[in-house]
């Protein structure tokens, strides 16, 4: 399991629980990868630290794949804060990522800036 | 009886009879299933059920996977998307599978897959890599030889992408065959297509169509093997049936007809019956049809027949559809027959539900099932005429001839009744049944003198000699009689009127036999007073007769004097002295002058 837990989420500000996040992904497929690397991307410009990251493969683990009934590869679920959200697909829109982690009304102004970081992962690819 | 001829080796495979194709095949263990599809489905290859919902495609499912995992050993997967598992363990439970059990034993994995679509945001690329995984995992985790998914349509609720989805769906089944999985996945029916998706464009090795139909508010569900690759294969629809012990499908189109036939012959249970039927009885194995008009003793034969059965110590099965089992005990009670004493002991199974309690071919899904649990040498159906209430006659006549062959070919004997409407032609059945049977008997009331009577008559029994006399039909407590009727001075009677000129043939023969005796005595004694006469005539004869001999007898002496008289004479004329006749000649000489 390759688990990277952001340390930053102690540092919480404003008294909001940090978000729980967990990517599953299959492997080091491209697609996969540029899953990761967006949302790393996202949680960097939108969370402040706010979080925690979990990244399961789920080649590793097979048998975690039921618990979040998980079908979609990769698909980014939120635990928390509730309700449970899941994002599917390598999260290269941001806006529509934004809008599933229900903080699209919350960050306003890095709206830009993601709309920006989204088109320049999209050029990457 | 001669050898007759092998029958011929060709075959036509019209009930999808096991081909000697190499196509291996992974066995249902479903009623009916396995003969319609030559052994079951394509062994290491996907099998579409699809059909309308409450269609049965589930129960088809999970019975293919428990069935497997429990008789053949081959432990399968669940991959349910509409129910949990244990939603759906408490639905096969009621068919007698233990699914929990089955998971214990590693024999079974259950993984339900659900997908709420308001919980998802879609973003860019992505496959169903997941779905892969899980299945990869349970697969591996019992080593499974056979999947089920029920249903792949949930996918198409839960992504939007279609695109990705077909591809996945693709891949999902190259997947199974790769993995050399028995699968069967269901789906739902489309408008147009066969299934909503089109899923059958993947596989295309076995499609099987369930249906539910309703008719005149009863409902029938059908099966058909729309498609199987490689195999020849029933095309019709089969009606199956759900019940406590899974699916049964069952085969309609009639076996052939070479069933072996029995010179044995079994009693009727009504020996006045059995000597009008050559002595003897029916025969083993052949089938017997009772109809007559309301009342006219169609029940009462029947349940004498199954006791009589019992008594010989095989096994009857009674299926009533017009009288509850209580009632028809408590009725046959009166008339001596103790119905409920052998269903105690088991060598009877009487069974009574309703006609329209289902559509024609559940009847005989049903009675074909019975008969498979109670194994009878004997069953009654009593009367196959309500049938017909529930059903279109064509229907019930091709239900009643598979149901005809189905116990001939087991050697079973049955007997039906049937009921004939007043006003109908006697000889008549209406669904024209009684060409399948080999034995008619006929019950019909006869009106006479304010009084009515029960008849009854052998219309045919097929290979035998039988009586063509019209008996009455006599009920008792002792039991059953078959009186021979009343048949004289141009006249039948019946009944009383029988019993009455019965009685006054009686009287006559008394005052015939009198005057007789009579006759007989003056008889006696003219012949006394002619013998009298006679002797006395005799006497007479006799007395005459003595007569005449003393008057011949003294002719005879007077003529032999004359003669030595004679004598004398010519000796003394010519001088030759006699003395001891001279002086009897002098005598005599001297007297007449």
């Amino acid at each position: 399991m390759k688990k990277t837990t952001a340390a930053n989420g102690k540092s919480a500000t404003n008294g909001q629980p940090a978000m729980k996040l967990r990517l599953y992904v299959a492997g080091q497929t491209p697609k996969s990868m540029a899953a990761l690397s967006n949302l790393k991307r996202i949680c960097a410009d939108h969370l402040n630290g706010k979080y925690e990251l979990e990244v399961i493969d789920l080649i590793k683990d097979p048998q975690l794949a039921q618990g979040d009934q998980i079908l979609a590869i990769p698909t980014l679920v939120r635990n928390l804060p509730v309700p449970i959200r899941k994002i599917i697909g390598d999260l290269s829109n941001v806006d529509s990522v934004l809008v599933g982690l229900d903080l699209r009304g919350a960050d306003r102004k890095s709206q830009k800036n993601s709309a920006a970081s989204g088109k320049a992962m999209g050029a990457g690819h | 009886m001669s050898k007759r001829p092998k029958p011929l080796e060709y075959e036509i495979p019209l009930n999808g009879e096991p081909s000697n194709g190499s196509l291996a095949k992974a066995p249902t263990g479903i009623v009916g299933l396995d003969e319609i599809s030559g052994g079951g489905f394509p062994r290491g290859r996907t099998t579409i059920v699809c059909g309308g919902p409450g269609c049965g495609k589930t129960m088809l499912g999970m019975e293919f996977l428990a069935r497997g995992a429990q008789q053949f050993n081959e432990p399968g997967v669940l991959i349910a998307f509409e129910e949990t598992p244990e939603e759906l363990g408490a639905n096969v439970a009621s068919l007698g599978f233990d699914l929990k059990k089955l998971v214990d034993q590693k024999k079974l994995y259950l993984d339900y897959v659900y997908m709420e679509p308001s919980e998802i945001q879609e973003t860019g690329d992505y496959d169903l890599e997941g779905l892969f995984i899980r299945l990869q995992h349970a697969v591996d985790s019992v080593g499974a030889k056979r999947i089920f998914l029920d249903t792949v349509d949930a996918l198409f609720s839960s992504f939007s992408n279609e695109a990705v989805l077909r591809a996945e769906l693709r891949r999902l089944f190259r997947w199974l065959k790769d993995h050399n999985l028995t699968a069967v996945i269901t789906a739902e029916k489309g408008e147009r297509t066969l299934t909503r998706h089109g899923l059958e464009e993947y596989v295309s090795d076995c499609v099987i169509l369930l249906d539910h139909r309703v008719r005149d508010q009863i409902s029938t569900r059908r099966l058909r093997i729309v498609k199987y690759r490689g195999t020849s294969h029933g095309a019709d629809e089969f009606p199956f049936l759900i019940d406590n012990t899974g699916i049964s499908v069952l085969p309609v189109t009639s076996s052939e007809m070479r069933y072996k036939v029995s010179n044995e012959r079994v009693s009727t249970g009504i020996p006045d019956l059995d000597e009008m039927l050559g002595g003897k009885g029916f025969y083993k194995g052949s089938s017997i049809l009772i109809s007559g008009t309301a009342g006219s003793g169609k029940t009462t034969m029947a349940a004498s027949f199954a006791e009589a059965a019992c008594r010989r110590g095989e096994r009857c099965l009674y299926i009533g559809f017009e009288e509850s089992v209580d009632q028809v005990v408590r009725n046959m009670k009166s008339l001596g027959l103790n119905l409920d004493e052998w269903a105690e002991k088991g060598m009877l199974v009487h069974e009574a539900w309703r006609p329209s309690q289902y559509g024609i071919e559940m009847h005989l899904v049903r009675i074909h099932k019975l008969i498979e649990a109670v194994k009878p040498q004997n069953v009654i159906v009593d009367p196959i005429t309500n049938l017909v209430t529930g059903s279109a006659q064509k229907e019930v006549y091709s239900m009643l001839m598979r149901m005809m062959d189905f116990l001939k070919g087991r050697n079973i004997t049955a007997l039906l009744t049937n009921l004939t409407n007043d006003g109908e032609a006697l000889e008549t059945t209406d669904i024209g049944i009684s060409s399948l049977t080999d034995t008619w008997i006929l019950c019909r009331d006869q009106e006479l003198n304010g009084e009515r009577n029960r008849c009854l008559y052998i219309l045919k029994s097929r290979g035998m000699a039988h009586s063509k006399q019209v008996r009455e039909f006599v009920l008792s407590r002792e039991g059953i009689r078959l009186v021979p009727p009343y048949i004289g001075a141009g006249v039948v009677l019946t009944g009383s009127s029988r019993v009455a000129q019965e009685a006054k043939e009686k009287a006559d023969a008394l005052v015939r036999s009198e005057e007789i005796e009579k006759k007989k005595a003056a008889l006696v004694r003219k012949r006394s007073a002619l013998e009298a006469q006679i002797q006395a005539l005799q006497m007479d004869f006799s007395a005459e007769e003595q007569e005449l001999d003393r008057i011949i007898k003294r002719q005879q002496a007077s003529e032999k004097q004359l003669e030595m008289e004679r004598d004398a004479m010519n000796r003394i004329r010519s001088g030759t002295p006699e003395p001891t006749t001279d002086s009897a000649f002098a005598k005599s000489a001297g007297d007449p002058k």
